[in-house]
């Protein structure tokens, strides 16, 4: 018997994703929990597991398709049940919702086996408008194209508002499916454009992914034409980096930053790492990112402004009791912050050991939409590729972020001679609503007064 | 020392325009208006295209003479009787010559009026930035421009039938400029051009017969209006045979052999003095340098976006070139939509529907999402009819056929299309295109007060229907 793969739910709030490839195909034997295809979502990238064992005879999607929850995507026969070969589209559909149009309940022509793929297509793929007009049965459906730079947009998932206000959208440079419409029908007027212009300018978080052209932020002045002057290639935005950008800007443009610099020597902590992973199988080795963790885990304890955010439109400050630290992590697709839970509360072995699985993780792309949420802080090592110093963005709606540079070893003076100490540098951004001058500084001084002496470490009391 | 000759000759055209048919030329009058210095290049001697000198214009000119012969015939009920009309066909052909001419002409002064530099000749990309024109006077002309407007639209498609075009094996262009009206006629196509100019010669006097090769007449269009004109047409018509194919064409000197193949497998041959083939359009993408300038297709057709941007920098398309539907209308829209790109506003080809008219007698026309789509895209949908011998404008008019279809959205009541068959329906179907763009849910069109009594009240009595 046949069963149909459908896209199941991934995480909260994540109602579609971006098929990104297929590692299967027609006639592929599959295990169960084998990955079928990768998900690309607004949060991550998602493996979809096989339900079952057996053969794979229909795919229903191709990457660049846009899907959605519970949406069909293949087909399958599991082991050991009869290789029923009846083309899918024989197989019963869910009941049609009690809405079903006349049409519906019409007969369908029996020769019409295509029927199920073509509705599968035509939900995917915004892009194929020429393929929803006909001319004398000469234009075939065609095909899910690749998302051209800016899609063509099928004129039945054109949303509901008068040409005027889509060319005022257009203006703003707002992209109009974003925009929700307030009139009968979910028409959308010129001054819901406007309304949503104006939630966008004030970052407010329902606002989203709001722009255009560019996602991120408060919108995008018109764009020279770059080939004027020679030629360009245009790329399209992964989801990652529409995500980043939206972050990124939306940080930029509500938190006013402070960076504060320091420097502390870590020639004794660093000998001990050496020492341990001299002893220590690959994946227990010991980095200096997980040595940071524990060490700011613990001054976050000591200074639970830093481990807080900002509720401006309540007029609180909301306190988390819990450590939750974002490490970001350089992939090929780009930048990614999984966090590592509960840092407080593990040792340093148990943290290298989590650190290091999840940072192939990342690399492989294998995280779930919730390991990339919940942090309260966000540490940022460039140190594997080098620099003295660098200003990171806070990752709102969080307060502070370290940032870590390349240790050096420097002469210091020890009052009588010059000593090599090895010096790491490090950054903390913070936003100065939340955190005062004074106190930034005295966080980051505690880091790096625990980093060159461990001892700190101990002073406080568990809460 | 060609080089030479030709480096000297390159001038500069900040905008090129291809092709001046419905798209070109609306393309290049809007960059105008927005400041851009234009060149228009067409191998006409006037703007038009297709449309006004072989397709849309002339045809409906014929249409119109073939309505005043039916209705004249069909006067006879109301006791109305009017001798047989002496058909006088160079005359006719004349007057169908003199409104292209009048039409195009209009044009060419507008092309002057406006300074836009007019090249006749056909052109040709021969780099990222440059191209060269054949000129009609002998010459070659080359520019190096700074943005282009591809629209050189499409032509007939000419299916291997074993026989060339001729006098008696003739495509849309010939069927207009026809120097006598044929005993019989084979139109090989039921799409609408097939179907317009065949009621065109049956009106005229041939015993016209229409072949098929799928099992409906205009395939995509929703059944239900269909039938409402196959009803007509069986009566217009000596035949109507669907599911049928054409196998092979033979030109004899009494006529011309056509050998058919029924849905059984079944053969016969059979001889007609003239044969139209009007079996679909294929866009003019060839001997256009595509490839010297870097610009791509996707299923035959050049790929665009949504701004109507080809893969090459700098150049656009627009019209049949692009995709279906190949129709005048959507390639003027796209013109200017792609003009205003060019000189830099923001605009984008994204319309909530596209009417689409087929003129025959009855007219059939949509506009929007038809019940044929929605059903292939599983999507739910309400749909109201109202036939139109319900409403007393069509019994004065002598007429008891028509159909008004509304398809709307069941949660939201918004109109997603509307379907018309009946006379006129061609200008009924701007309201219904309007109320799609506007949004409107099919109470608007209930509650809009319409003139009685007119067809346009067809609208309003099947969205009232949705109350019950």
């Amino acid at each position: 018997m046949t069963q149909e793969i459908r896209v199941p739910e991934v995480s909260d709030g994540v109602t579609k994703g971006q098929v990104i490839g297929l590692s299967v195909a027609v006639g592929d034997r599959v295990e169960v929990d084998q990955t079928l295809l990768e998900l690309e979502t607004d949060k991550a990238v998602v493996a979809l597991p096989s339900p079952f064992t057996g053969e794979i005879t229909e795919i229903l999607v191709a990457a660049g398709d846009e899907v959605a929850i519970g949406q069909v995507v293949m087909a399958g026969v599991p082991e050991g049940e009869s290789a029923d070969r009846a083309p899918a589209a024989a197989a019963p559909e869910k009941p049609e919702p009690p809405s079903a149009t006349p049409s519906a309940r019409q007969p369908e022509p029996p020769s019409e086996p295509a029927g199920r793929k073509t509705a599968a297509t035509a939900t995917a793929a915004k892009a194929s408008a020429a393929a929803a007009t006909a001319d004398a049965g000469q234009a075939e459906a065609h095909p899910a194209l690749p998302p051209p730079r800016t899609a063509a947009t099928a004129p039945q998932d054109v949303p509901p508002a008068s040409p005027l206000v889509r060319r005022f959208a257009r203006e703003l440079g707002v992209d109009i499916h974003a925009v929700r419409g307030s009139g009968p029908g979910g028409r959308i007027s010129e001054q819901d454009v406007r309304e949503f212009v104006k939630q966008a300018l004030a970052g407010r978080a329902d606002a989203g992914a709001v722009v255009a052209h560019a996602s991120g932020g408060a919108g995008q002045r018109p764009l020279p034409d770059f080939t004027k002057w020679g030629d360009i290639e245009r790329e399209p935005l992964s989801q990652v980096r529409k995500i980043i950008a939206d972050n990124m800007a939306y940080a930029w443009a509500t938190a006013p930053r402070v960076t504060q610099d320091d420097k502390a020597d870590i020639t004794a902590v660093e000998g001990f790492r050496l020492d341990f992973n001299r002893k220590a199988p690959a994946a227990d080795k010991l980095t200096m990112t997980a040595i940071l963790l524990k060490i700011t885990a613990a001054a976050l304890r000591v200074f639970p402004a830093v481990n807080s955010s900002l509720d401006l439109a309540a007029g609180e400050l909301i306190r988390k009791r819990y450590v939750h630290i974002g490490v970001a992590v350089d992939t090929p697709a780009g930048l990614l912050v999984p966090v590592i839970r509960d840092v407080d509360r593990k040792g340093l072995a148990t943290l290298a050991r989590e650190l290091n699985a999840t940072a192939a993780k990342t690399r492989e792309r294998r995280l779930t939409p919730a390991d990339l949420e919940g942090g309260t802080f966000t540490i940022s090592n460039l140190g594997g590729i080098g620099g003295t110093h660098f200003t990171p963005i806070v990752y709102a709606p969080q307060v502070a972020i370290l940032g870590v540079s390349r240790a050096e070893m420097e002469p210091v003076w020890d009052g009588r001679e010059f000593q090599p100490r090895l010096r790491l540098p490090l950054s903390l951004s913070y936003d100065h609503r939340a955190i005062d001058g004074a106190d930034g500084a005295r966080f980051l001084r505690w880091i790096c007064a625990a980093l060159e002496q461990p001892l700190l470490l101990m002073m406080e009391d568990e809460q | 020392m060609t080089k030479a000759r030709q480096e000297a000759t390159i001038e500069k055209a900040p905008l090129v325009v291809i092709g001046a048919g419905p798209g070109g030329y609306a393309a290049a009058f809007r960059a105008v208006e927005l400041g851009l210095a234009v060149t228009l290049v067409d191998p006409e001697a006037n703007p038009g295209g297709v449309c006004l000198h072989r397709g849309c214009i002339p045809s409906k000119a014929f249409l119109h003479a073939a309505k005043l012969v039916r209705d004249a015939a069909e006067a006879k009920a109301m006791g109305l009787h009017f001798a047989a009309p002496r058909l006088d066909i160079d005359a006719l052909r004349g007057w169908k010559d003199g409104i292209v001419e009048t039409l195009t002409g209009g044009l060419g002064g507008k092309v002057k009026q406006k300074q836009i530099r007019y090249l006749r000749g056909r052109a040709r990309l021969s780099g990222p930035r440059e191209l060269a024109v054949d000129l009609t006077e002998g010459k070659t002309a080359a520019l190096a421009f700074d943005q282009a407007i591809l629209a050189t639209g499409s032509r007939p498609v000419l299916p291997a039938f074993g026989a060339d075009l001729s006098e008696r094996i003739v495509d849309s262009t010939g069927a207009l400029h026809p120097p006598s009206v044929p005993g019989t006629l084979l139109v090989i196509g039921g799409g609408y051009i097939g179907l317009e100019l065949g009621s065109v010669y049956a009106a005229l006097g041939s015993r016209v017969t229409v072949v098929e090769m799928l099992p409906q007449l205009m395939t995509g269009a929703d059944r239900d209006l269909v039938s409402q004109l196959k009803r007509r047409l069986d009566r217009q018509f000596e035949a109507i045979l669907t599911a049928t194919k054409v196998l092979g064409l033979k030109e004899q000197k009494n006529g011309v052999k056509v050998t058919l193949q029924d849905k059984q497998g079944g053969q016969s041959s059979k001889l007609f003095d003239r044969v139209l083939v009007a079996v679909g359009r294929r866009p003019n993408i060839e001997n256009l340098g595509l490839e010297a300038a870097g610009v791509a297709l996707t299923d035959g057709f050049i790929k665009v976006d949504a701004e109507r941007r080809t893969t090459a920098p700098g150049i656009y398309a627009i019209g049949d070139v692009t995709g279906q539907p190949m129709l005048a209308h959507k390639a003027a829209h796209e013109g200017q939509v792609a003009a205003a790109v060019a000189a830099g506003r923001p605009a984008a080809f994204e319309p909530r529907a596209i009417p689409a008219v087929c003129f025959t007698d009855p007219e059939i026309a949509w506009t929007g999402l038809t019940e044929t789509e929605a059903r292939d895209q599983k999507r739910p949908i309400k749909t109201a009819k109202i036939p139109w011998r319900s409403l007393g404008r069509t019994l004065t008019l002598g007429r008891d056929d028509g159909l008004t279809k509304l398809i709307v959205d069941p949660d939201t009541d918004l109109v997603l299309g509307v379907g018309l068959a009946g006379p006129g329906a061609g200008e009924l179907i701007g309201e219904a295109t309007l109320a799609i763009e506007m949004a409107a849910r099919w109470q608007d069109l209930a509650f809009t007060i319409h003139a009685h009594p007119t067809l346009s009240e067809g609208i309003m009595e099947a969205a009232a229907t949705f109350f019950a």
